[in-house]
């Protein structure tokens, strides 16, 4: 991210791909410089999968053009593929294989490689290079697919959402890597449905929903664009609603949204806003049966966009 | 293009991507213990067991009752007593019938209705006829026929026309196309399923090298199921093998090659092992009908034989019987190796433009 004018490594535009009866990408433009991790973040079915597909080569877009250090795929499929490495959602690597004999196997695809120990080493699987696949834990095996990827010294990394299915424990070493790759100065494109692996991972974000970028900025940026810093999420008693006018009213208070009977305040001053709240509903005589107040995240951006929540879908 | 110096070059053939593709083909192989059954082992368990089943029997012996009503009965028991081949017995009438009726012997020596000999059977079943031919010898012999043409029989019991000689070069074939078939194909389409050939080709990795260790790892195999087969056949069965090793040598590498491609043919698309599988019984199941693995395809009608010729086992088994059991070399089994040779170039090229690696 630093000297400028910074180089463009991955440049979309317009990109369009239709599956039958669904549309999975309507119009998709980005930008990704040298040495910045991306996220692209978004609910199941967004269309971050077909993205990242495109990008090394394995789908082929309807219409839209995809260019990786200024090249395509059309002509410079090769070039391109010894220049990236790849963390698929899906892959299983073969059971029967041990951790060195994979990373081995990966390692003699690409003209231009680093070690398979230094390989293996930087996934922090050193005790296992003897194990068989089939033995290793499900981080274990995200991180042997990264080892694939990193055995080739790639330019750009695509993580296909890299820690999905994970325990929190395995997430945060996968993170803990996944930085260690940005500090490297790796460039990283990295889908996502968790807006605290976003926020932690990512220099700049893009939100998509229905195939369309529809925020783009720095996690800050992003979050700043609701307008406050924090939520108020309560819910009360009986079966009647409240004023919601009443409640947009409220000191420091941007804006109300209803869900699943719960009520979320976009609040710039927490200190003033609760307690209003409280003396509000005192003067209604409504019992408070749950208080939360946190700082805003990406989930608040998102809804506050689309209406919905990123695990929703 | 490499960042490193030339400082690994004694070791650069290991880190060729055919030999770690290949490598890593065999160690799935070997680590799987069912494949190492269902290659080596089963193979030999049916040669044996179908050995053993139709082994060569020393001359049949036929067992004939005979009633004691019939008209010198004893006289008849005497003659029979002097013929090797027959096993006599005297029992009543009803006795008689109903061990011909169960099958107990194949004939009854009884009295017709106006006294004279009769011998009763059933002329379905082949050994009843055998027996009345030997019984009726034997009769007219002791009665005093003198047969106008004296013979001698000079007895050829020869290795190479048994029913095991026959069955092992069968096996061999089958075996190879059933290895070939499965070991490719479900490889093959497991990868695909479990979207490792989508991550293969993401990266640089040649899609040459990719289905060249295919037909390596199955190369190698290969030469151990032919030792491993022929040499059981020899050891336990005396099985022989008169042809040259070259002309067997290339039966067997053409016929592996043959059936890889047409294996590859076959896991060209399918997403699932299931859907591979129904693939793979619907192309061997005629090939294991026709093709004379068990017993001989001149069986089947005239009007078939230009297909069940044209079928890539028919060859296979045709050549390796020639070679194995007559001798022959490359100028009696050309036809076999060009007919072996068509499939192994249809199947590749189609292979390679139907293959789908996503």
């Amino acid at each position: 991210m630093t000297g400028s004018p910074r180089e463009v490594v991955l440049s979309i535009s317009g990109l369009e791909k239709r599956y039958a009866e669904v549309t999975a990408l309507a119009g998709l433009d980005l930008t990704v410089y040298a040495g910045e991790c991306f996220g692209l973040l978004g609910p199941n079915g967004a269309g971050k999968t077909t993205t990242i597909e495109i990008c090394e080569g394995l789908t082929e877009p309807d219409r839209g053009e995809v260019r990786l250090f200024g090249l395509d795929h059309q002509s410079h499929a090769k070039e391109i593929r010894a220049r990236i490495g790849i963390s698929l959602q899906e892959t299983q690597l073969p059971e029967k294989l041990t951790v060195v004999e994979i990373v081995s196997l990966f390692h003699s695809f690409y003209p231009r490689r680093r070690p398979v120990d230094e390989a293996i080493a930087a996934v922090q699987l050193n005790e296992k290079r003897r194990a068989r696949v089939g033995t290793l834990s499900g981080g274990q095996k995200q991180r042997l697919a990264l080892a694939c990827a990193l055995v080739g010294d790639p330019d750009l990394f695509f993580l296909d959402e890299p820690t999905t299915g994970l325990d929190p424990q395995s997430r945060r070493q996968l993170w803990e890597l996944i930085e260690q790759f940005k500090a490297a100065g790796r460039t990283i494109l990295l889908t996502t449905h968790y807006m605290d692996e976003a926020e932690r991972l990512c220099d700049r974000v893009a939100i998509v929903d229905h195939g369309k970028i529809i925020a783009l900025g720095t996690p800050r940026d992003l979050i700043a664009m609701l307008g406050a810093e924090h939520v108020v999420e309560f819910a009360v008693e009986g079966e009647t609603g409240l004023d919601e006018a009443a409640l947009v009213l409220l000191p420091g208070v941007a804006a109300v949204r209803r869900q699943n009977g719960r009520y979320q305040l976009e609040a710039r001053t927490v200190h003033l806003t609760i307690p209003a709240l409280l003396a509000l509903l005192q003067r209604d005589s409504r019992t408070l049966t749950e208080l939360v107040t946190h700082t805003a995240t990406l989930e608040d951006l998102f809804v506050h966009l689309t209406g919905r929540l990123l695990r929703d879908g | 293009m490499t960042g490193k110096p030339a400082a690994a070059a004694p070791l650069a053939w290991r880190e060729r991507p055919i030999v770690q593709l290949t490598l890593a083909r065999f160690r799935e192989f070997y680590r799987e213990p069912e494949a190492m059954f269902w290659t080596f082992v089963f193979p030999l368990l049916m040669a044996g067991g179908l050995g053993i089943a139709f082994r060569s029997k020393p001359p049949e012996v036929f067992t004939i009752g005979v009633s004691r009503s019939a008209p010198a009965a004893d006289k008849l028991m005497e003659a029979f007593a002097r013929n090797t081949q027959i096993a006599a017995h005297l029992a009543d009438d009803t006795t008689g019938n109903r061990e011909l009726r169960t099958g107990k012997i194949a004939l009854l020596i009884g009295t017709a209705a106006d006294g004279r000999l009769a011998y009763r059977l059933d002329d379905t079943r082949p050994e009843a006829l055998s027996a009345r031919r030997l019984a009726d010898d034997a009769i007219q012999r002791a009665a005093g026929r003198q047969d106008p043409v004296t013979v001698g029989d000079e007895l050829v019991r020869e290795r190479g026309s048994r029913y095991i000689d026959f069955l092992i070069p069968g096996l061999l074939g089958m075996n190879m196309m059933g290895s070939s078939i499965w070991g490719l194909g479900f490889s093959v389409v497991d990868q695909r399923r479990k979207k490792l050939l989508k991550r293969f080709i993401s990266t640089p990795m040649s899609r040459v090298d990719y289905l060249a260790s295919f037909l390596f790892s199955r190369l190698s195999l290969l030469v151990l199921e032919v030792i491993v087969m022929i040499g059981f056949g020899a050891l336990a069965f005396g099985v022989p093998l008169r042809g040259s090793w070259l002309a067997l040598g290339t039966i067997c590498l053409l016929g592996a090659l043959g059936f890889g491609g047409l294996g590859l043919l076959i896991a060209a698309r399918p997403k699932t092992v299931e859907g591979a599988s129904g693939l793979m019984n619907l192309v061997m199941l005629p090939m294991w009908v026709f093709s004379g693995v068990f017993f001989s395809s001149t069986n089947f009608p005239a009007a078939m034989q230009p297909f069940i010729k044209a079928l890539p086992l028919t060859a296979v088994n045709n050549a390796l019987r020639a070679n194995m059991l007559e001798g022959a070399g490359f100028a009696q089994i050309w036809p076999e190796l060009t007919v072996i040779a068509t499939w192994l170039v249809v199947c590749f090229a189609l292979a390679l433009r139907l293959f789908r690696w996503k």
